[in-house]
């Protein structure tokens, strides 16, 4: 066991320090940082010497190697844009994006897991057909647009729920909170839908897929023949059979959902860490977009291993791996 | 019945205390300022922004002229030095009483070499206080232009500064936070009551502002919306007041709706594309954009009147000088946009033997449409029969290969801000690359005559004749093709249309001080 989990956390600082490279690697192509912080009349002495404080002129690998030692300290710098500490930056926009991602998932198995039974107990008649078609919709339509007609409806239209920002926040300590306002649960609800779409089906299509794969198993058919009670063999049974894939999917999701909460972010200007990285890419500001990749991936690899080691620890024919 | 009259005089009292109610101007801006601090990063919209908060010596009034904020008065006592008198009874926002030292601090943080704003005053030199209210500054040379240099070299408190370990500015290179990226205190109109980054800062009314104030806002909110369509819904919706940036495709929409008011204008900065002078192309092959031919072929090929119609839905307006009217040095007689004449774009280039000539045109993206407006420029230029490969790309990429001089012909919009005069152009665009020269000069042109006027414009401290030799510069740009100048910018706000009174700049900067709700 000891042998396993070595194994695997070596695995994932690999990760990490793969990403991290491939990152830098990236940056070079992004563009000239220096071009976009100085005021236009300044001379080319002057950005050259910004250049070099800024350790731009250095080789690649000495500015990888320079980032790893660093931020294997918890220090990332000063963002070039803001001039503030990245860490703070990050952990100032964590909360807005963990409440939204959080609120997404508990969403997304709310709608999805009773939809998913529906559409399996209702097969073939036309209303769990046609809502297993229109899942296909939810999972093609791209978010950007999904959150601009969600605007258009409800914030434009019948002018219910803002369309924009993270309403009135609280503040516990560092950690800032939306939860505990109305204008910030109202907030919540168009960013946390639209985000959680493509989740919703999925989850749906998934459960469906379990539960037909149970509905036809020995013990609901010996269930069935003693009596048990429809709703009570759908939702405690077989429902309770089909609930593992779905918890796992659901965990690995969360890392995915962080990371595609950036195009959501962006659309209702949500403070959290993707609009974060958005704006560090079109200013160039390596710190920031370094650290947002490093701390992502961080939560994706962390997420895949504890997955690994729970399975490990279920299932003992896994540890050989 | 009893409860309809109730509510009946419950609205009637609301009604009667609405104009005594605090006057909100909710602000939806495309992107947020960096920071608190105006000495931080080399941007005209985030000073912009922080001129409700902190002031200079000068500033512009409604119509863009100068006119005197922290000084009121100035002489010129030597050929390199200025004498300020400065405002009496001007208050910091922590009650600190405003003087000379406040301004030599702040001169010194601003013009310090790690100060991204050095840049904004080119000719200074040195600072000595007189008295309390009277400071000489020197200059480097006769320098007419150092006033327009002076609004944007805000004021802080030297006190303030020093107490908190401030009086440098905060240099990204060295690692740690500067106090006055999160804090502020200067003598504007409005304070910062709060700041969070990216989501919302707001600023309340400064009650012991030396100005009278023609503004009735008692607190700003100001709100980045980086995506379009969601700024666009913001306002439709009425979640907020004013943009500053209304997008040029959704102007017929807004101006549908009877909430909102669209403010129409051009903008000062004026769209233009420039050539390499230099003898090889990047690829190496000889430059025929040394023949001057070809450089008229290439402007006479370009229907401004096209790209004016189709690419910037009528909102541009075609140019023919190099700067816009607003801008002192602009002449009327050299505003006469060129007529597009495929025809004879192709004799001149069969005559200068350039039939077929291929050249790297580079296009960024940070003006209106920028990426259109190349796409069609390049069409017009294939159907003459040159051969132009666009190269499009963000400006965070193509800014490098521009000021390394690795392209050919280049897109280039120029406000002349901060300093909104034709100098700016003169001096950084079209003369020779030398010294503090020609920073902008990405196509290596270099003109001994024009060289002599420019320079001459810079010390001459007689407004007529200096706006005269900047008008004669312009003339020799423009008879020697150096740039081909293609337009002046739309510019939209849009307000809602409850607020009475919102005034327009060129300049594309807000003034909410003369704001009236």
């Amino acid at each position: 066991m000891l042998a396993f989990l070595v194994k695997r956390v070596g695995n994932a600082i690999l990760v990490m320090l793969t990403v991290a490279f491939f990152a830098f690697l990236i940056f070079r192509f992004l563009g000239d940082p220096v071009e976009l912080m100085v005021n236009e009349s300044a001379t080319q002495v002057e950005r050259d010497e910004l250049r070099a404080r800024l350790g731009l002129n250095d080789s690649f690998l000495a500015q990888y190697v320079r980032f790893v030692g660093h931020a294997a300290q918890g220090e990332f710098g000063l963002s070039w844009r803001n001039q503030q500490s990245v860490a703070t930056l990050i952990a100032e926009r964590f909360p807005a994006t963990f409440e939204l991602v959080i609120i997404a998932t508990l969403l997304s198995l709310l709608i999805g897991i009773p939809l998913g039974v529906f559409t399996a107990i209702g097969r073939g008649r036309w209303w769990a057909e046609s809502l297993q078609l229109s899942s296909i919709v939810g999972v093609s339509l791209p978010s950007f647009f999904v959150g601009i007609i969600l605007i258009l409806v409800f914030s434009v239209s019948l002018g219910w729920l803002p369309g924009y920002g993270r309403g009135e926040v609280v503040k516990l300590g560092w950690w800032s909170t939306g939860l505990l306002t109305a204008s910030g649960r109202a907030a919540l609800v168009l960013p946390a839908l639209s985000l959680s779409l493509f989740q919703i089906t999925l989850v749906m299509r998934l459960v469906r897929a379990e539960m037909l794969e149970t509905l036809r198993a020995d013990f609901i058919k010996f269930a069935r023949a003693r009596g048990v009670k429809h709703r009570a063999l759908w939702f405690r049974h077989a429902l309770k059979n089909c609930l593992m894939p779905v918890i796992t999917l659901t965990a690995m999701q969360v890392g995915n959902l962080i990371a595609f909460a950036l195009v959501t972010e962006t659309v209702f200007q949500w403070p959290g860490m993707g609009m974060l990285f958005m704006q560090a890419v079109t200013f160039v500001d390596i710190p920031v977009m370094a650290a947002y990749l490093c701390i992502v991936s961080f939560i994706f690899v962390t997420l895949n291993t504890l997955v690994d080691i729970a399975y490990a620890v279920i299932d003992p024919r896994l540890r050989a791996a | 019945m009893r409860f309809t009259r109730m509510t009946a005089t419950g609205i009637a009292l609301l009604a009667l205390a609405m104009p005594a109610m605090a006057e909100t101007l909710k602000w939806g801006a495309s992107r947020d300022i960096s920071s608190l601090d105006p000495y931080s990063y080399g941007d005209s919209f985030a000073l912009g922004v922080l001129n409700h908060v902190y002031e200079g010596l000068v500033r512009y009034d409604r119509n863009l002229k100068l006119e005197p904020a922290l000084a009121t008065s100035w002489e010129i006592i030597s050929p390199t030095t200025w004498r300020f008198h400065l405002r009496d009874g001007v208050k910091f926002h922590n009650g600190a009483e405003f003087t000379a030292e406040d301004v030599q601090a702040s001169l010194k943080r601003a013009s310090d070499p790690k100060s991204p704003l050095r840049g904004n005053i080119p000719a200074y030199k040195g600072s000595h206080v007189v008295d309390a209210h009277t400071i000489d500054i020197d200059v480097s040379a006769n320098y007419p232009l150092l006033l327009n240099d002076l609004t944007t070299i805000y004021i802080f408190d030297a006190g303030w500064l020093k107490d908190n370990g401030a009086e440098a500015p905060t240099d990204v290179g060295a690692g740690t936070e500067g106090y006055a990226t999160y804090h502020e205190n200067g003598t504007g109109p409005f304070k910062v009551e709060s700041r969070q980054p990216d989501a919302k800062t707001v600023f309340t009314r400064f009650d012991g502002w030396w100005d009278k104030p023609q503004h009735n806002i008692d607190r700003i909110e100001f709100t980045p919306i980086a995506s379009n369509a969601t700024r666009v819904a913001a306002l439709l919706a009425g979640d907020i007041d004013f943009t500053d940036q209304a997008p040029v495709q959704d102007i017929p929409r807004l101006q549908g709706s009877s909430q909102v008011k669209v403010l129409e204008g051009t903008d000062l900065r004026t769209v233009m594309i420039g050539f390499s002078q230099r003898d090889q192309l990047i690829d190496g092959k000889p430059n025929l954009m040394k023949d001057i031919r070809v450089r008229q072929a290439m402007q006479i090929a370009i229907d401004l009147d096209l790209i004016n119609k189709k690419v910037m839905r009528g909102k541009s307006r075609n140019a023919g000088a190099l700067v816009a009217p607003q801008i002192p040095g602009y002449d009327a007689a050299l505003d006469t946009p060129m007529k597009a004449d495929p025809e004879k774009a192709k004799e001149l280039l069969k005559a200068a033997n350039a039939d077929g000539f291929t050249f790297n045109f580079n296009c960024a993206d940070t003006l209106v449409n920028e990426e259109q407006v190349c796409q069609a420029v390049a069409s017009m230029w294939s159907r003459v029969g040159l051969k132009p490969q666009l190269d499009q790309g963000t400006r965070a990429v193509q800014t490098p290969k521009r000021s390394s001089g690795k392209v050919d012909v280049y897109t280039l919009g120029w406000a002349t801000l901060p300093m909104l005069d034709t100098y700016s152009l003169t001096s950084q665009v079209l003369h020779t690359k030398e010294g503090s020269f020609g920073i902008f000069n990405w196509g290596g042109w270099s003109d001994k005559e024009f060289d002599k006027v420019t320079e001459a414009s810079a010390v001459e401290l007689d407004q007529a004749k200096r706006l005269a030799m900047e008008a004669q510069s312009l003339k020799i740009a423009k008879e020697h093709v150096l740039m081909i100048p293609l337009h002046q910018q739309p510019l939209a706000w849009a307000t809602n249309s409850k607020i009475k009174d919102f005034p327009l700049f060129s300049d594309n900067l807000p003034r909410l001080w003369l704001v009236k709700m």
